[in-house]
């Protein structure tokens, strides 16, 4: 019944985390010798099905999953690393694993060195044989060669190009006789462009010696340009399974991003003729893992303004670079005032106010009550809750208990009283604890950073809702950065999509899946040739 | 009933319960040696008063986000040149202690900020440079006794230059607050001046924490970049936080000096800091949280097994000068214990 052509079948892959489902029966077969593609958007289920596949200890501590795994034409379980090692599943990891200091043969033969014997070994055993540099050398050099890397394997890791960094990973992956399967995770992340290129080549030259690949990317031309065959994944489901030739960029992306929820509201048609309160020209932020390389936006009175992304794209960069979280560099005018970058204070004074995306990290005190946590930064800005006696000053108990009762059942955040500590909520009610205390600096403008990120479905709905009540109900302007399209297509009215630091564009919620996939994989200019936005 | 025990367990802690309850089989230990236990208790009282401003002082450290103020050491001995600015000037009782406290205080003040910022250099290291910020401040103010330009008989060594290693108080302010209003309560001298001086600290600190500043130093100390999400200069909080602690390092050298009777110069203040890092820690405390209980009971705790353990255990073995060798293991055996507790917060 199992098919010999297959280097690896998982079907009808099922697993839920804590009872909410991320994946809800996959398919995933690959080819003897082929490059397979895996898409998906972030949070699609790509992580989770190859943590499958290596057996990793987070899937098995958790419930373990339904399906079936045949490996080589043997139906297998994986049930740690090891064995999928033993199996000959390799992994060119993101981050590079390597040791600086050894050679690029060492570090390409470690652990798995070649030994020869000595005079001491045969009495002590195995530990004392000394290592056969020659012999090593030589073998690490063919794996080198292998991926087209003009490169002595007697220089030392240190100092070497990111991009070289990266073939030496591969070229310990393949050093390993009985290498079947290897899973490349985004690994054109970080090259350069001439990089990716030499890369891709040997991706093809490691396909040709008979192992398959399985490409995690979100790149689409080089999925187009290497792969044989590809698999899409969306919310945990299957999108498709298709083979490279019979597809093309635009149908990948349509796939990828795909209608996921209907609109909430139905909006009304766009005024665009809206004045524009804030004018970002320029910025460029220093966060690291999301830099931000010169972005110009202009934010609409009144309006829900999204700002989407893939991850890592700088997306969350824009409001952390206006609120002074990071250095930042540029022109932002709110109001018609010039807002100083680099100056938390002064952004929160101009009435600008920011739910950060990293709920724990920045914005919450988790061993402080749920009333200290709402009321801090507005009694620091504004003078609020605050009584003054002379010099002295007294924090107002009486009308923070009231305002903090008022918000707990305005937003409905579940607690045991205004008094309960932070830490003890759950993570949607703490997202609901940040809103309240940017919605206490009575905000002429938010931006909320990930509102969804991390709180289960109910809780993430009424964050959602309470965003659209703000803006209809007060006219606040909103700007919502989220990895979810899905989430931004139903509260916003236009969605900007950043790329590699940059708007890549400007689209409405109502445009078609193709163009939300193309922009998000920084392709939708290679297609259609023009600037937008 | 049970609820509230649960309740008295869980707020108090198991460690903290587990102490007490040693210190009850001491306190009994102590009756069945036919040791003085009133003369005890009336000891851990005062020992208790006369050490809780400097463990007070570690409260805004910790709430500043520094961490234990290891470097106590650096209060202290501006305190005391507080005090020997009084007996230069001739002064006694609550005159001499209060002149004492006010001279003590802008020194203390402009030395905890210029420590702030050096503490603001080494951020994550905090305590262990504060340690030796300690140890430095006392070696370097040895040089400074020996140099200092004091006139008056009491400080000054009768022949040759420099201060005297101990200075006594008597007929200065020699227990000026533990004489203030106390009584006996059987057999118990409860010393009420010292204590009052003792909770009116601890009532300005808990007024201090509720103000804005407060509330920012709080903030600083508990998520410093929450804080600066709020506008809020980590920085400048930090900094605060340190004066306060510094400054109450100075006036509780003080208090503790008035009680014991003598101040005390030279290689004495360098491991008082320790003592009060203890104290608290014992008190449920951790590097990173800390209030007013805390203070309160943490003194009270590590004086008291202090004072009452020695005795108990100098009775049981009677060799020789054991006293000072057992004080000793105590005295560390307990900083030890509180220090396995810095990150946990003694829960």
């Amino acid at each position: 019944m199992q098919n010999q052509e297959y280097i690896i079948q998982m079907k009808d892959i099922r697993k839920e985390y804590f009872g909410n489902p991320v994946l809800k029966g996959v398919n995933l077969n690959v080819k003897k010798g082929e490059i397979h593609a895996l898409l998906g958007e972030n949070g699609a289920g790509k992580s989770t099905l190859m943590n499958i596949l290596f057996g990793m200890p987070v899937i098995h501590s958790t419930g373990g999953f339904e399906g079936e795994v045949t490996f080589d034409g043997n139906i297998t379980n994986i049930d740690s690393p090891n064995t999928a090692m033993h199996l000959g599943i390799g992994m060119v990891h993101q981050e590079f694993m390597l040791i600086p200091g050894f050679s690029i043969s060492e570090n390409i033969k470690l652990n798995r060195e070649i030994l020869k014997a000595n005079i001491f070994s045969p009495i002590i055993g195995e530990q004392a044989k000394t290592l056969d540099f020659k012999k090593m050398d030589q073998e690490s050099q063919v794996s080198l060669d292998t991926l087209g890397l003009n490169l002595k394997v007697q220089s030392k890791v240190e100092g070497l190009p990111v991009g070289f960094m990266q073939f030496i990973e591969i070229a310990r992956e393949i050093d390993k006789k009985n290498m079947k399967l290897m899973v490349f995770d985004e690994p054109t992340a970080v090259l350069t462009e001439s990089e990716a290129d030499a890369l891709l080549k040997a991706m093809r030259r490691i396909a040709d010696s008979g192992i398959s690949i399985l490409f995690i990317t979100h790149r689409l031309d080089e999925v187009m340009q290497v792969s044989d065959s590809i698999t899409i994944l969306r919310d945990g489901e299957q999108a498709a399974s298709l083979d490279t030739k019979n597809t093309n960029v635009v149908e990948l992306a349509e796939i990828m991003v795909g209608r996921k929820i209907e609109n909430m509201a139905q909006k009304e048609e766009q005024d665009t003729s809206k004045e524009v309160i804030m004018k970002i020209e320029n910025l460029v932020v220093d966060m690291p893992g999301e830099e931000v390389k010169g972005v110009n936006l202009e934010i609409k009175k009144g309006e829900i303004l999204g700002i989407g992304g893939l991850a890592g794209q700088g997306k969350i960069g824009i409001p952390n670079g206006i609120m002074g979280f990071y250095p930042s560099t540029g022109n932002v005018t709110f109001d018609g005032k010039n807002i100083p970058l680099n100056n938390p204070a002064q952004s929160l004074k101009s009435k600008i106010a920011f739910v950060s995306e990293d709920r724990r990290g920045v914005g919450l005190l988790l061993d402080c009550s749920i009333e200290e946590n709402i009321v801090l930064t507005s009694m620091q800005i504004q003078n609020k809750f605050i009584k003054n006696y002379g010099i002295i000053t007294q924090i107002d108990k009486k009308t923070i208990r009231a305002h903090a009762l008022d918000m707990i059942s305005n937003l409905d955040i579940r607690c045991t009283g205004p008094e309960q500590l932070t830490r003890r909520l759950s993570g949607g009610n703490q997202q609901k604890v940040c809103i309240a205390r940017a919605l206490t600096l009575d905000p002429e403008i938010i931006f909320v950073s990930e509102p969804t990120r991390g709180i289960d479905i109910g809780a993430k709905k009424i964050v959602l809702d309470t965003l659209v009540e703000l803006n209809k109900r007060l006219g606040m302007t909103v700007v919502v950065v989220s990895s979810e399209l899905a989430e931004l297509r139903s509260v916003c009215d236009r969605i900007a999509i950043v790329t590699e630091g940059k708007i890549e564009g400007i689209l409405s919620p109502a445009d078609n899946d193709a163009d939300f996939g193309l922009m998000m994989s920084g392709d939708y200019h290679k297609i259609h040739g023009k600037e937008v936005g | 009933m049970e609820i509230s025990t649960k309740k008295v367990i869980s707020t108090l802690g198991i460690p903290r319960l587990i102490i007490i309850t040693f210190m009850i089989v001491l306190c009994i230990m102590a009756i069945f040696l036919k040791l003085p236990l009133n003369d005890l208790l009336s000891d851990t009282l005062v020992r208790t008063g006369m050490n809780g401003v400097l463990v007070l002082a570690m409260v805004p450290g910790i709430l500043s986000g520094i961490g234990l103020n290891f470097g106590l050491p650096l209060g202290i001995v501006c305190g005391l040149v507080g005090g020997l600015v009084s007996i230069e000037m001739d002064l006694t009782g609550y005159t001499a202690f209060l002149v004492a406290i006010l001279v003590s205080i802008p020194i203390s003040a402009i030395v905890g900020a210029l420590y702030g910022y050096l503490l603001n250099r080494v951020k994550g290291s905090e305590m262990m440079v504060a340690t030796y910020v300690g140890f430095s401040a006392v070696s370097l103010m040895c040089i400074g006794w020996l140099l200092m330009p004091f006139k008056a008989e009491e400080v000054k060594w009768p022949i040759g230059d420099g201060l005297r290693t101990t200075i006594a108080l008597t007929g200065r302010y020699d227990k000026v607050l533990d004489h203030t209003l106390s009584f006996d309560i059987f057999g118990v001298t409860i010393p009420t001046g010292l204590l009052l001086f003792f909770f009116l600290s601890c009532f300005l600190m808990a007024l201090f924490l509720k103000t804005k500043t407060g509330m920012a130093m709080k903030a600083a100390g508990d998520n410093p970049r929450f804080a600066i999400a709020s506008g809020i200069n980590v920085d400048k909080q930090r900094i605060v936080g340190t004066m306060i602690s510094t400054i109450l390092g100075a006036v509780g050298i003080i208090v503790y000096a008035q009680s014991f009777g003598f101040f005390q110069l030279y290689q004495a203040p360098l491991m008082m800091g320790f003592a009060a890092v203890a104290a608290i820690l014992i008190g449920g405390a951790s590097a990173r949280r800390a209030n007013i209980i805390h203070v309160i009971l943490g003194t009270f705790l590590f004086q008291g097994l202090l004072t009452i353990s020695l005795p108990v255990a100098n009775k049981i073995i009677t060799e020789g000068n054991l006293s000072e060798v057992l004080r000793i293991i105590v005295q560390n055996g307990i900083i030890l214990y509180a220090l396995t507790k810095v990150s946990s917060g003694g829960d």
